[in-house]
């Protein structure tokens, strides 16, 4: 009976081996799958184990988002105070869909595992105490945030203001909005169903267009040919013709004004008329006689193809490296392949608010422990260098000043008068661009007030025209709103 | 007999008896560090009890090793300290499932504290076997009885009023308020039969007569016991709804067949006399096609009944990895029936891949002392015996963790010392304690 036995012996050796084989491939090949796996909740209930901190506004007392403790498998419920109003800065926290936003930039914080606290929850352990989140402190004021909103209602859109000296982003609203919490239940099917109505929704409430979405600038963008021309040694008084089209070379099309007529009669108009009046030809010309080069070229120093900093996610905006003269003339109205997020449109404004240098925008002013002590603070007025640059001044200052001065006639005089606000002296530039045939426009407004001491710039856009459609003008439909979030910026504090 | 000649044997038995020794301490110790850190991470502080539940566990082990050195000397001296460690290791793991589930809104009973109790009495029947069973061929003697009464042990649970369904199938009977498992006696008491009825035909079936195919095979008549043992273990499987015995139970037949026969032609026939009784199992019951289909396909029908267990025990093993989340740090309570079938997947979540391998070579090591004991078994009916304990108890350890880590079909049994449930201690205790006394030179064949 050796024999058999010893072939007895081989086959339980095989067996154990399999065991062996298979256990090695689902401990190390697989461990990462089956442990991260959606449906295995263990990560997830060790991650509800710890009181999420609380994401409060700027004044520090307005709560955005809190943790509830619940008698549920998970423990903690993420709760957002004023879920839609702010949706789009704290994000969500889904035990599905993962985090978004600040949830997602400051979730090292948020869980309190950032390597600041690192000695602090080392210290923890060794006392049993229970480990707590970070408290992070925005730069979002309730007030503006709100009255941004208000104003732009139920219009898909978006509005960015932040103050341009510290980069302290002050309302950053997208509409439409959703509530973060309903996809932060802890009910399954409640999350689900959420998730897939606002996905399948056309109107994709849950894309931030502050940051996120990339529009035309339309007319917003002369600003940036604008600053080009002047650095080039143009003055705001250098006069250019006022033809009824501008032929594009090397093609049959034409550059025409707004409504198809002159910009002054036929007369020669100034540059600063030019800007007021939002003049199409002029741009045009300028843009040609500037050559698309020097255009590119500002257009980066402002940020544009450039990856820059943010607290949030956000895209990237974006003008062609290659443009030939007709798409030249074209790109230095706003129209063709340029394209930019609300964000960016916010701080090539401040940047001209801020003698010409670009502020390092920042939505997270400070992360505290539960009892008030700093773990981090990211310093207001930091200096924006963009990748490549050599310093943050992205248009020289006495362009700058200039600019300052020719967007005051845009709101005194020119297309923006209804972001005049009374006892202000308030500077912008209204946008209308052309998104195709027989589809309504979208519209802009961007600015900045006081004049003599900015205190806050912002930039508005609303998809589509808004409620009045074809009608839409940027400083009909979108002034307005630019004017209520200035407003409320400048407003006396309590 | 002069009194120098046992002087060798003796020496030799008392230096076995000292490496038992040194490994008990060192299992003790490994069980006590388990505990102690069960403990740690559920307060930050070593447990109350920890020192009262050590002096019962050397307690324990001090009685075991006594009465290893007394009544099996010269026996093998890796057994009973792997036994141990494997129950004490199951021991504190269920005591550590109950931490978990005891956070639940309505508690379960804690399974702790009758597993303790279960323990001292498996080690008392591992006494209990050596001291009562000086010479195991006396079991040679009593091969019909034993074997009637494994069958009665194994249809009880079938027979209204005396069995208990629990978790879908029918294994359990009800006796004096306990819950008992007579399959995992009966098991014992098969091999026995086996060893006995095998021992005495091994001639007849090895003589080849008849030409089939390739095979040359025994006379016809001598295939009777084995369609026996087909209708029995398939007759098992249906009327408890189980595979897991069934297929224990014939996998242990046809592998002592072979080693008594030394004959591959009788796998062969075996093999596809269950593959066909399989095959009609899984046409004619439903529980038994659901439990291949979540095996083979298991990611697509996670709806099934019986699925969402061996999800959450993949999840499990996955969350482990290599080096384990740690004692106490896990999640065993995710998983259904964790401390029966599925507490190989909470050592494979909180111990990791080393742990678990760790845990299999224990098995590994039994098994293979259990092999070298039938090697060396001075007669037929020893040697049977001590491989047919070995293969099911190696058999039983591949089926269930095979089970749990989705290798085979899931089927319901207890991996031995280290699931909760007193039949399956009892049972487990009793075998080591027979192969034991097999590795112990006989006193009877000592005077031959």
């Amino acid at each position: 009976m050796i024999r058999p036995l010893r072939s007895v012996s081989l086959l339980m050796l095989a067996l154990f081996g399999a065991l062996f084989v298979n256990l090695n491939y689902l401990q190390v090949v697989r461990a990462r799958d089956l442990a991260s796996d959606p449906r295995n909740s263990r990560g997830l209930i060790e991650e509800y184990e710890i009181r999420r901190g609380a994401i409060f506004a700027a004044d520090e007392t307005t709560q955005i988002a809190h943790s509830e403790e619940t008698e549920g498998l998970l423990r903690f419920q993420r709760i957002y105070d004023d879920g839609p109003l702010y949706a789009h800065v704290s994000g969500f926290y889904s035990f599905i869909y993962g985090r978004s936003q600040l949830e997602l930039a400051m979730n090292s914080y948020l869980v309190g595992s950032a390597p600041e606290v690192f000695a602090r929850n080392l210290a923890d352990l060794l006392s049993g105490q229970e480990r707590r989140g970070d408290v992070v402190i925005t730069t979002i004021r309730p007030d503006v945030q709100r009255a941004a909103a208000e104003a732009l209602g139920d219009r898909a859109g978006a509005v960015v203001a932040l103050n341009p000296r510290s980069g302290e982003i002050l309302a950053l609203v997208s509409s439409p909005s959703y509530d973060p919490n309903v996809l932060a239940s802890h009910e399954r099917s409640v999350v689900v169903d959420y998730w897939e109505q606002t996905e399948s929704d056309p109107a994709n409430p849950r894309l931030s267009r502050a940051a996120n979405e990339l529009y035309p600038p339309g007319s917003t963008f002369k600003l940036v040919t604008a600053a080009a021309a002047l650095e080039a040694g143009m003055t705001p008084e250098e006069e250019f013709g006022d033809p009824p089209a501008l032929d594009l070379p090397q093609t049959d099309a034409a550059i025409r004004n707004f409504g198809g007529g002159l910009c002054n009669g036929g007369q020669p108009i100034t540059l600063r008329r030019a800007l007021e009046m939002s003049c199409n030809t002029t741009f045009g010309a300028i843009g040609l006689e500037l050559g698309s080069e020097a255009l590119i070229a500002k257009a980066e120093d402002f940020g544009l193809n450039r990856e820059w900093e943010f607290q949030l996610p956000h895209a990237t905006s974006r003008i062609p490296k290659e443009l030939d003269p007709p798409q030249t003339a074209q790109s230095a109205i706003g129209q063709r392949d340029v394209r930019v997020t609300p964000l960016q449109m916010a701080m090539i404004t401040a940047a001209i608010a801020n003698d010409g240098v670009l502020v390092t925008p920042r939505v997270v002013a400070k992360v505290e422990d539960f009892a008030g002590r700093i773990i981090r603070q990211f310093p207001p007025g930091e200096p924006l260098r963009l990748p490549g640059a050599s310093d943050a001044q992205a248009v020289d200052r006495l362009a700058a000043a200039a600019l300052r001065d020719m967007m005051v006639g845009v709101v005194q005089s020119g297309s923006g008068q209804r972001a005049a606000i009374d006892g202000v002296t308030v500077a912008g530039k209204t946008g209308t661009a052309q998104t195709g045939e027989g589809r309504p426009p979208t519209v802009w407004f961007v600015g900045f007030a006081p004049v003599e001491d900015p205190q806050v710039a912002v930039a508005v856009v609303v998809e589509d025209g808004g409620d009045v459609g074809d009608e839409a003008t940027g400083g009909r439909v979108a002034a307005p709103i630019a004017r209520a979030a200035l407003q409320a910026a400048l407003a006396p504090q309590e | 007999m002069t009194a120098a000649a046992p002087a060798a044997p003796r020496v030799a038995a008392r230096r076995r008896a000292n490496v038992e020794l040194g490994l008990l301490v060192l299992a003790v110790i490994v069980v006590l560090s388990a505990y102690g850190l069960v403990g740690l991470s559920q307060a930050p502080e070593l447990p109350d009890d920890l020192f009262a539940y050590g002096a019962a566990l050397i307690a324990l082990a001090t009685v075991a090793h006594i009465v290893t050195r007394r009544l099996a000397p010269g026996g093998d001296p890796l057994l009973m300290p792997l036994a141990f460690a494997l129950n004490g290791l199951g021991l504190v793991m269920v005591r550590r499932i109950d931490f978990a589930l005891a956070a639940r809104a309505q508690p379960p009973e804690p399974l702790g504290p009758a597993q303790a109790v279960w323990t001292v009495a498996g080690i008392a029947v591992f006494v209990l076997t050596l001291a009562v069973l000086r010479d195991h061929r006396v079991l040679d003697n009593y091969r019909y009885l034993i074997g009637a009464g494994a069958i009665v042990l194994l249809l009880l649970p079938s027979i209204p009023g005396v069995g208990v369904e629990i978790n879908g199938a029918q294994l359990w009977v009800r006796f004096l308020g306990f819950s008992f498992q007579p399959g995992e006696l009966a098991k014992l008491a098969l091999v026995a039969f086996f060893a006995s009825y095998l021992a005495e035909k091994r001639q007849l079936l090895t003589v080849a007569t008849n030409r089939l195919g390739p095979f040359m095979l025994p006379p016809a008549r001598a295939f009777g016991p084995i369609a026996a043992i087909w209708a029995l273990s398939l007759g098992v499987l249906i009327s408890q709804r189980d595979l897991g015995v069934g297929l224990l139970i014939f996998g242990l037949f046809v592998t002592m067949l072979y080693v008594a026969t030394a004959r591959p032609a009788y796998i062969a026939v075996a093999v596809a006399l269950f593959a066909a009784g399989g095959a009609f199992a899984y046409s004619a019951f439903s529980h038994v096609q659901q439990r291949i289909t979540i095996w083979l396909d298991l990611w697509n029908n996670l709806d099934a009944r019986g699925a969402g267990q061996l999800m959450q025990s993949l999840f499990a093993l996955g969350t482990g990895g290599l080096a384990g989340v740690g004692w106490g740090q896990g999640r065993p309570e995710f998983i259904p029936v964790v401390s029966t079938d599925f507490i190989f997947s909470a050592f494979g979540e909180e111990l990791g891949l080393l742990g678990a391998t760790a845990l299999l070579l224990c098995y590994l090591l039994i098994v293979g002392r259990g092999l070298r004991i039938a090697v060396r078994a001075p007669d037929e009916f020893s040697a049977l015996l001590a491989a047919g304990l070995t293969i099911i108890f190696g058999l039983q350890v591949f089926i269930i963790v095979g089970g749990v880590t989705r290798l085979l079909p899931l089927t319901g049994l207890t991996l031995p010392f280290l699931s909760y449930g007193g039949s399956s201690l009892l049972s487990n205790w009793i075998l080591i304690a027979l192969l034991l006394r097999m590795s112990a030179p006989q006193p009877s064949a000592a005077a031959q």
